[in-house]
């Protein structure tokens, strides 16, 4: 078997932009000092390891959807955002997406 | 498992430009909705109704880290542009071609390999591969005797400087639960049988120490140059799923 067919095609390194926003959030908060690294790693595997009762994690969307809620839960332990606000911003950005047209940016 | 062993992801191709028609069918026909940003970087789009009159509306997840994004910047605790960087680089400027260059200057120079055995950290910041999930890099060398397979149980702890963003299967359950239970059966998956008589070590990596395998230099190499030798070095050979490859 020659090296060339062995070489798997290149995999996109992050998966959907969310991904990549949570993830450069998560580091960016982290360098500032918001919260030590192995905290983090404590909080992504408590909540990867609630995920995973009920079924089998793929390391994909579902990896980054434990991923945001393991941000969620930090950042209203060390104080910095708080469930009930996070709720409503999320509200007006979805309200905002409904009332823009296509093509036109979306602004809160 | 989905993901696992020589399976692949399916590549995404790059569609943007393309027509809506052209679009939907591609959904029908199961593939991702791609859309390639900056330079290579492809990424399915996120929003729910591509044909939608309004703009799209992102999923649930994707709306969540926007709410997290516009309070915490409010609160004035993030900047924008640093996000920005942030994905640049980890989109862009690292990857396995950091760890592939550490691994054939070890093949060409026993002092260089002797160095890395001792401090690792030290000797791959020299080469500019340091940052967060670099402080504290240990590397395994494969033996003929023993073979090393690097995994994060709790979560999905790795060298991110040498290595790049982990893919999909080292952060799935499947691997991360079975590779400590049966590394044979596994590495089988990923299409590599190893000698009955050479051991595997499985190295659990944390928030504090990452594990870079230096894979074995494949015999027909000899008097090769570095970047020769780096373009034999996979992602995988370097997380102990894979082998170097071979010269043709």
């Amino acid at each position: 078997m020659s090296a060339e067919a062995e070489t798997p095609p290149p995999e996109p390194v992050f998966g959907a932009p969310w991904h990549a926003q949570v993830f450069a959030l998560t580091v960016h908060l982290h360098t500032r000092g918001a919260f030590s690294w192995t905290d983090w790693a404590q909080m992504l595997g408590a909540v990867l390891a609630e995920h995973g009762l009920n079924k089998e994690l793929d390391g994909g969307d579902d990896y980054f959807l434990a991923w945001v809620s393991a941000l969620e839960q930090i950042c209203a332990r060390q104080g910095l955002a708080d469930a009930a606000t996070l709720q409503t911003l999320k509200a007006q950005w979805a309200a905002a997406y409904r009332d823009t047209p296509h093509g036109a940016p979306v602004h809160l | 498992m989905r993901g696992m062993g020589a399976a692949q992801p399916a590549k995404i191709p790059p569609e943007a430009g393309k027509s809506r028609a052209a679009r939907a069918a591609g959904r029908k026909a199961g593939l991702p909705c791609g859309a390639r940003l900056g330079h290579g970087l492809i990424m399915p789009h996120d929003h729910a109704d591509p044909d939608h009159a309004q703009a799209h509306l992102p999923s649930d997840p994707a709306l969540r880290v926007k709410a997290l994004e516009t309070l915490l910047e409010r609160k004035g605790l993030i900047d924008p542009a640093a996000l920005d960087a942030i994905i640049d680089t980890y989109a862009h400027k690292i990857g396995p071609q950091n760890g592939a260059r550490v691994v054939a200057k070890a093949w060409r120079d026993p002092d260089f390999a002797r160095a890395l055995d001792e401090d690792a950290t030290a000797v791959c910041a020299e080469l500019g591969f340091y940052g967060r999930q670099g402080e504290h890099v240990v590397a395994l060398r494969n033996t003929p005797d023993c073979h090393n397979m690097v995994v994060c149980t709790l979560c999905s702890c790795y060298p991110w400087p040498l290595l790049g963003i982990p893919p999909g299967w080292y952060k799935s359950d499947a691997y991360r639960s079975r590779a400590v239970r049966e590394p044979r059966k596994v590495l089988a998956e990923f299409g590599v049988a190893l000698a009955p008589d050479q051991s595997v070590r499985v190295w659990d990596s944390t928030a504090e120490i990452r594990y870079l395998v230096i894979p074995m230099r494949p015999e027909g190499t000899e008097g090769w140059d570095e970047e020769a030798l780096a373009a034999l070095v996979t992602r995988d050979s370097m997380i102990g799923t894979g082998l170097a490859r071979t010269p043709q």
